[in-house]
């Protein structure tokens, strides 16, 4: 009510203008009321009125529109495309879109044209409640702590506190849910001494001769390509998961006297042929966007640069630590395989691990 | 061994009176690959294509003996060499060769010293193949794709961005025989794939993938060229949410009243 009287109040004494002794800006008031075309012409306002009426019929139409594609344009094996679009997307999308954008439309005209045109006054008052409500409420607060004798019975109040601290830890006893501790299997991933080395997807064992200078292969153990008697996979389901996302490798070819070995790492390659773990040791991420002229490997994530013509330093980027190296040999068919598990945990660093 | 020292034989035999009479005119393909190479290419690469290092001892034009016919056909039909001018790239662009000047300088590079030939159409072509072996090559080459190539290409191949400037090509567009030429010689700074390493099928498989991509319509709407979430964030934000924010505005700086004039 307050707001309504003195929006009128305002209406009819359109510059107010209030002056305090010693101000050196006077208050400048409202500026003059100026009436809209369609306050002042009822041919204007007709206009008006019409147009926020088309943009709603508009609306309604985009709408049946998308309950008509909805119905009518195919989609599943056998897709209705337009423009080589999928055309049941394109057009429940264009259509929806459509239906709010024309609704948004005659609301916001429909307010600027038509609804009620007054310039309003608010003034402002403090955010705090006031005196009485104040004491009344620190009465009544005083008088429930009084009662109820908190204070004055200390066994009730320390055991009120024990039980709601205690009940806190029954949300945290339920985080073990989470899941099963990882135990020492982050240390070992499926590399065995003998192991041969395949490509990844197709399965194929290596050959050393196979490989030129500058390529690449992005490979993994062979029990994941393995099955038993019975044709069923040896490693499957999520096993295979977790076994792919820890014993991936890299498997690169370079000049061998490219190769700076690592202290105790002088056997490891096999005529310029070097492994390495797949997962990166910043946050995990697999790489292999392999520069064959620097023999650099870069992690798509955050720049991790590693050289693999030198143990997989770290050159660039957040990585703390080089790639792990899977050592490698050749077997007596003449295949690469591992000469034994990597020597270090692959992928990110945990709290548990030697960080050295 | 035997199978293949009787086929080897036989092709010879069908093949021999051919190549005898062609003889001469392989010659005269190389020495005029050799006049070419000697005008547009010895600049950086040396007279002899033995390479050309800096005074730093790094590469301004590397060596061409070994890389073979395909490496110079892929370089040069696609336009990256002759290079404009040294940097991060080469780049595709307009030919500067045309088909029987590449074949000459391809014909030149080749003798220089071993390496792979240009493949023929039957390795790469999806022709021939019926509908289920299509499709077969499809989804065999797009997980080889995925594991080996979508690293740098990106899962769409629509290219991507590479250290100290460089960038992976989009594959998009490109003639299946310069792919699988990439895939063999390894250009610049990507690993090769040679034929024993990732074998001439599943090449031609991976050829199946993209052109396969090609094909597919953008089921999901425009797919801002498929370059993933940086981008479409982008476009998002800015497109999007700048776009609201400038209609927002328009919206209220303009006024439905009579006179814009403002009162004293």
């Amino acid at each position: 009510m307050t707001i309504e009287r003195e929006s009128e109040r305002v209406q009819t004494q359109p510059a107010v203008v209030v002056t305090r002794v010693g101000d050196p800006l006077p208050d400048p008031g409202l500026p003059e009321h100026h009436p809209r075309p369609t306050d002042v012409d009822p041919a204007a306002e007709k206009r008006a009125e019409r147009q926020v009426a088309t943009m709603f019929v508009l609306s309604m139409v985009c709408t049946v529109l998308f309950v008509v594609s909805y119905v009518t344009l195919e989609v599943g094996d056998n897709w209705d495309t337009f423009l080589n679009y999928g055309a049941s997307n394109l057009a429940l999308g264009m259509s929806l879109g459509g239906a709010l954008l024309f609704l948004g439309i005659g609301i916001i005209q429909w307010a600027r044209k038509l609804m009620g045109d007054h310039e309003i006054v608010e003034m402002r008052h403090a955010a705090a409640s006031s005196d009485e409500d104040r004491e009344v409420t620190i009465d009544a607060f005083n008088q429930g702590v009084d009662e109820s004798g908190i204070a004055r019975r200390p066994l009730i109040r320390n055991t009120l506190l024990g039980a709601l601290g205690l009940v806190g830890v029954a949300p945290i006893i339920a985080l073990r849910d989470l899941g099963p501790l990882p135990g020492d299997t982050l240390y070992s991933t499926l590399w065995t001494r003998g192991m041969r080395l395949v490509r990844d997807v197709v399965g194929r064992p290596i050959r050393p001769e196979e490989l030129e200078i500058g390529d690449l292969v992005n490979g993994a153990p062979s029990i994941l390509f393995e099955t038993d008697e019975n044709g069923e996979p040896l490693v499957e389901g999520v096993e295979l998961q977790i076994a792919k996302s820890k014993s991936t490798i890299i498997v690169v070819r370079m000049e061998p006297d490219e190769i700076t070995h690592g202290p105790g790492r002088e056997d490891w390659t096999v005529d310029g042929i070097c492994a390495y773990s797949k997962i990166c040791t910043h946050v995990g991420c697999p790489i292999s966007l392999y520069e064959k002229t620097t023999h650099n490997v870069l992690c798509p994530c955050h720049q991790s640069t590693f050289d693999l013509a030198d143990s997989a330093r770290v050159v660039f980027g957040p990585a703390a630590r080089p790639l792990p190296q899977l050592p490698i040999m050749v077997d007596a068919e003449g295949y690469l395989v591992a000469q034994a598990d990597f020597d270090e945990p692959v992928g990110p660093s945990f709290w548990e691990r030697d960080s050295e | 061994m035997l199978c293949g020292l009787l086929l080897s034989g036989g092709l010879y035999a069908v093949f021999a009176p051919a190549q005898a009479s062609r003889a001469e005119s392989d010659a005269e393909l190389v020495a005029k690959g050799r006049e070419l190479f000697l005008v547009g290419c010895a600049f950086c690469h040396g007279q002899n294509g033995e390479g050309i290092k800096t005074v730093r001892g790094q590469a301004y034009g590397p060596s061409l003996v070994g890389v073979g016919a395909a490496s110079v056909n892929f370089q040069v039909a696609t336009g990256r060499m002759p290079l404009a001018q040294p940097g991060a790239q080469a780049v595709r662009k307009p030919r500067v060769y045309d088909e029987e000047e590449t074949a000459a300088l391809a014909a030149y590079v080749a003798t220089l010293g071993p390496g792979p030939a240009i493949p023929n159409e039957r390795d790469y072509s999806t022709e021939g193949l019926s509908e289920e072996e299509l499709e077969a090559a499809i989804s065999r080459g797009g997980q080889i794709f995925l594991t080996n190539c979508t690293a740098c290409h990106n899962f769409n191949g629509a290219g991507g961005a590479m250290p100290r400037g460089g960038f992976a090509p989009a594959l998009r567009g490109v003639e299946p025989v310069h792919i699988y030429e990439a895939m063999l010689t390894g250009p610049q700074t990507m690993p090769s794939f040679s034929n024993s390493n990732l074998s001439s099928e599943e090449k031609r498989d991976v050829i199946a993938y993209l052109q396969s991509l090609e094909e597919t319509p953008e089921f999901g709407g425009f797919g801002l060229g498929g370059l993933g979430p940086v981008s479409e964030g982008l476009a998002a934000w800015l497109l999007g949410i700048g776009g609201l924010v400038g209609v927002a505005v328009w919206i209220a700086a303009h006024t439905s009243r009579v006179s814009k004039e403002k009162a004293e």
